[in-house]
């Protein structure tokens, strides 16, 4: 069977990010190329975050996925540039985002603007915009902690990384 | 000293200054003085580490007498780590900390900004990614400066204290010598004393809105650059090193 580009990027959606797994990696827009050279299969990935714990976890699901394919000459290089963004999340994944209850990323305030107004980040639950952030940094390295003060739920925000 | 070596050494450097601040915060997980903070400051020390793993993993390319990002990263001898003094000062109570990342993470987002436009493509790489995190420990600990500086008496007291405490180490983020010169001089290092006026300025805009004394004295203390270390780096290194000293070579 010859494989072509479309059956792997098929493929790669089958993979989940293991900490947000309603989002595939392709969803998260970490795949950033596939190179078929000579039934040789490279897959080029990139982290969300220098420290993300979920690299080698990620790494080895793409080559289980492969394998039950009867797949096995895969390579995975990883690069850092261009540096991954929120802004590579596919409008799918924000939407799958919002359907499991973490906020998507929203164009945010310059950063070095301090105590500036932050962002207004919908609730993901009753979409009120009367919402606050409880911290900076949540539950992972790629989300803020939020509140609802309408339906009071605490909720995550996957925060705009640019 | 030839360019290979230099730029060995240079990128040593900033390897050890990301993990031994990485590692100090890392201190603090579990004992934050709330959840959210156990978990900010949880994360930036990931940030940190992650970003020492990029550098010891690109020390490792050069191949030293086949040694790995590991062996780099662990087994050295107190004296072979070359991170500034500044890094390796004790945690503190929360207000120290947060000094602490204030003047290496505000160090850190002009320094990033600069070296993402290294002739070295792997160093300009980790600029990039490093930069969009700094910019986030830049936001949280400028924040909880004025939060604590402009608070309560007893908050604006012990973050006074401990400005006059680490004041003395910020200097030698600007340290130079013959490693440094020669990659500015091969176009692989910003020349950081260009934007010596520019860090000082805004540590001194932060300090003021916080109503903190900026203090007036020039003492500088140094030493960490060359290998001469406070008494803290051992403690550090006795945790750090603890298995890969007593059970060689494992791994998990």
């Amino acid at each position: 069977m010859t494989i072509t580009k479309e059956n792997i990027w098929e493929l790669l959606e089958d993979v989940k990010d293991p900490e947000v797994p309603v989002l595939t990696i392709v969803d998260l827009g970490i795949v950033r190329d596939v190179v078929i050279d000579n039934n040789q299969v490279k897959i080029v990935i990139t982290p969300t975050y220098s420290g993300c714990p979920a690299m080698k976890e990620i790494e080895s699901d793409i080559q289980k996925r492969f394998v039950q394919e009867g797949i096995s000459h895969v390579t995975i290089e990883t690069v850092l540039s261009p540096a991954w963004t929120t802004d590579w999340l596919s409008g799918n994944g924000k939407k799958k985002l919002k359907e499991y209850g973490i906020a998507p990323p929203e164009d945010e305030v310059d950063k070095s603007v301090l105590f500036a107004k932050p962002t207004v980040i919908p609730c993901p639950i009753c979409d009120s915009k009367n919402t606050k952030m409880v911290s900076q940094f949540g539950s992972t390295a790629c989300k803020a902690h939020y509140q609802c003060k309408d339906c009071l739920e605490p909720f995550d925000y996957f925060k705009c990384l640019r | 000293m030839n360019k290979q070596e230099a730029l060995y050494n240079y990128t040593l450097r900033l390897a050890d200054d990301t993990l031994i601040i990485g590692h100090r915060v890392s201190e603090w997980c579990g004992k934050g003085p709330i959840l959210e903070e156990d978990i900010a400051l949880t994360n930036i020390s990931l940030d940190l580490i992650g970003q020492a793993t990029l550098l010891f993993e690109y020390l490792a390319e050069f191949n030293e007498d086949g040694k790995s990002s590991d062996d780099i990263a662990f087994i050295r001898h107190a004296n072979e780590y070359k991170n500034v003094l500044l890094c390796e000062q004790p945690n503190g109570d929360f207000g120290q900390t947060i000094v602490r990342q204030f003047l290496y993470s505000s160090f850190a987002q002009i320094f990033y900004r600069e070296l993402m436009k290294s002739k070295d493509a792997k160093l300009a790489a980790i600029a990039e990614k490093s930069l969009k995190e700094v910019k986030y420990h830049v936001k949280h600990s400028a924040e909880w400066i004025i939060r604590l500086g402009d608070g309560t008496e007893e908050s604006h007291k012990r973050v006074e204290e401990s400005i006059d405490y680490l004041w003395k180490y910020k200097n030698e983020l600007f340290f130079t010598d013959e490693v440094d010169t020669l990659m500015i001089a091969e176009g692989i290092a910003p020349d950081m004393k260009e934007f010596e006026n520019e860090y000082n300025t805004f540590i001194n805009h932060i300090l003021s809105e916080a109503t903190l004394e900026i203090p007036t004295h020039g003492w500088e203390q140094k030493g960490g650059r060359t290998g001469v270390h406070t008494e803290h780096l051992g403690f550090i290194l006795a945790e750090l090193q603890y298995m890969q000293r007593a059970y060689p070579n494992m791994e998990w």
